[in-house]
């Protein structure tokens, strides 16, 4: 009964007062990919993030997760049945520690969140998952600190361990190299690979060389619409896209194409 | 151990405080105390700024005086229906307002308790203007009898540590874990999978069931429910005791109650009466001037300041 795709969204339409930023965008996410989002600023990659995960409703179009329809859910709801995003800016408790950022997300499982009445060290038993987690992401040794001490890479570090707690089928990632430098991101693409044994994985990503190096599938967004969709290779030789992301004409294409790697760099170049 | 021993002190130390300091005044820092630490359960660790809890401390005020007056209900039942009636009350508004958030949240819970004002100013049961007088302190369980000052005082510190326990339970649990991470990042929580919205409400009729069993001790204490309790500047009272006691601290929001009972006390019996206000404006400057975190928020930052100080001169000898 499973599907090859994960997530289906159809003619997904947001209009905001006299202004549609999101404008019939259909994007297929096939099981087990990672499938990147990119665009440049003001492309709606944002904005289809929050529709897929009904943190912002669409005004029309249609989501389907492994066939069933999940337009009408509430974001809560699309996060239990194992649709999980993250957010641009890291997204922690800073006043939890380090250990009970993962132990809240593995709580909600156990049906025992509105108990008042009872100890904290009843969650002891969670303890040990938690810090499996935390080992996977390299911050076991950070368990007891507060989150808000963290570095800004061991923050995503530990939002995507808090992630990975609730086992999502699809996991969605805005952004997950923003603000980074060179030692934290290659750390980030390589727990993202690791991470996608296990769950299909969506990101916006505006470093192409992050994309290039982990995406299965791209999908082009600019001005709220798909600009085009497929792997790497065809993408970075799409003119329009060139056109959209570098300014650079046709007649330039010949240097560069079959060069992805270098074409990736110098995309990454012009937009820093 | 450190905090152990500070708890172990108190309790001692709130034993025998009667035998030194008139209990009347002993009782309206511990009820004050109690309405504080409600409300800071909500404030302090929810992160939920209400502008109208003297709802509940009045709603438990008027039903506990009117069951015993009218009714002629026991102490124990007085008081537990006071405070039901608040976690009642507290379930529909809080249905109501934690719908929205921050600004909001604040006004819609003002709106509402300006509602249960003009309710209790109005309504054929509560006295009016004069507000329920002469309520019986009636015989705990039918034994000890309340008229005495000192038994009604150990009763009323009783019901404010068994409340002091609830929330300080409340804060460490399974749910209060989760209460922390919404107050941290809403959002977060929601993509989490959390259904926030209830994990609030419960918190909300939590601290209002406390804030009414504050309310219906304070009516025991003084045989007295008065339109004062559901007054709007009621509310803000507590607000002033939480923030100046130190919000999100377990001894702060009854520090706060301390202070400004003490001063409004010290205040009112004096020609200075109807300055009160202005002194508790003065505090509450001085208090964000100079201790942002409260007076029990800035405890542990002085401590560790001076600690540091004396560090720093000992290499020198």
């Amino acid at each position: 009964m499973t599907t090859d795709y994960v997530l289906e969204a159809r003619g997904l339409i947001k209009a905001f007062k006299g202004f549609t930023a999101v404008d019939n965008v259909s994007l297929n996410v096939r099981r087990g990919d990672i499938h990147a989002l990119i665009g440049p600023n003001g492309a709606g990659k944002t904005t289809v993030f929050n529709l897929l995960t009904k943190f912002l409703s669409p005004t029309r179009g249609q989501l389907l997760f492994n066939g069933r329809d999940i337009t009408s859910l509430s974001p809560d709801r699309i996060a239990r049945i194992g649709m999980v995003r993250s957010f641009q800016i890291s997204a922690v408790f800073p006043d939890l520690s380090v250990l009970e950022n993962v132990r809240v997300a593995l709580q909600r499982h156990r049906g025992d969140s509105f108990f008042f009445w009872r100890s904290e060290t009843s969650l002891a038993s969670l303890n040990g998952r938690a810090l499996e987690l935390l080992e996977s992401v390299g911050l076991a040794a950070f368990a007891p600190h507060r989150a808000a001490d963290l570095s800004y890479g061991r923050k995503r570090a530990l939002e995507i361990a808090t992630t990975l707690a609730l086992e999502p089928e699809l996991l969605l990632l805005d952004e997950p190299t923003q603000g980074m430098g060179h030692e934290d991101i290659d750390a980030v693409a390589e727990l993202i690979r690791s991470v996608n044994r296990q769950c299909t994985v969506l990101m916006v990503e505006h470093n192409l060389k992050v994309v290039a190096d982990l995406s299965d599938r791209i999908t082009v967004l600019q001005r709220g619409t798909v600009l085009i969709e497929g792997d790497y290779q065809t993408v970075s030789a799409d003119p329009q896209v060139r056109a959209a992301y570098m300014g650079v004409d046709e007649s330039e294409d010949g240097q560069t194409s079959g060069r992805p790697a270098i074409a990736a760099g110098r995309m990454q170049e012009i937009r820093v | 151990m450190n905090k152990r021993t500070l708890y172990c002190a108190l309790v001692v130390l709130a034993l025998l405080a009667p035998l030194a300091v008139y209990p009347v005044f002993l009782m309206k820092v511990l009820c004050f105390g109690l309405f504080a630490c409600a409300f800071n359960l909500l404030l302090g660790f929810g992160g939920l700024l209400s502008f109208g809890h003297a709802a509940f401390l009045g709603t438990g005020a008027y039903v506990t005086g009117y069951a015993m007056s009218t009714w002629g209900l026991t102490p124990e039942i007085g008081l537990l229906v006071g405070t039901l009636a608040s976690a009642a009350l507290g379930l529909v508004y809080g249905a109501l307002a934690v719908r929205r958030e921050g600004i909001y949240f604040a006004m819609v819970t003002l709106a509402l308790a300006q509602l249960m004002f003009f309710v209790y100013l109005q309504a054929p049961f509560t006295g009016g203007e004069d507000g329920l007088q002469g309520i019986p302190r009636g015989q705990l369980l039918g034994v000890v009898d309340l008229q005495s000052n000192m038994a009604m005082y150990y009763l009323v510190l009783a019901i404010f540590s068994g409340g002091f326990l609830l929330i300080h339970r409340t804060i460490h649990s399974p749910f209060g874990q989760v209460l922390k991470a919404i107050r941290d990042n809403e959002a977060r929580a929601i993509s989490l999978g959390y259904q926030v919205d209830r994990y609030k409400l419960l918190v909300f009729v939590i601290s209002a069931a406390l804030a009414g069993l504050a309310g219906a001790t304070k009516t025991l204490v003084f045989q007295l429910a008065s339109l004062n309790d559901v007054h709007w500047l009621m509310s803000g009272e507590v607000v002033l005791m939480t923030l100046v006691g130190g919000m999100g601290t377990f001894l702060g929001p009854l520090v706060g109650a301390g202070v400004l009972v003490s001063v409004e006390h010290a205040l009112s019996s004096g020609t200075l009466g109807a300055y009160v206000h202005v002194a508790m404006g003065m505090i509450f400057v001085l208090c964000v001037l100079l201790f942002r975190r409260g007076i029990v928020g800035e405890f542990p930052h002085l401590v560790s300041k001076l600690a540091k100080g004396i560090r720093r001169r000992l290499p020198m000898r």
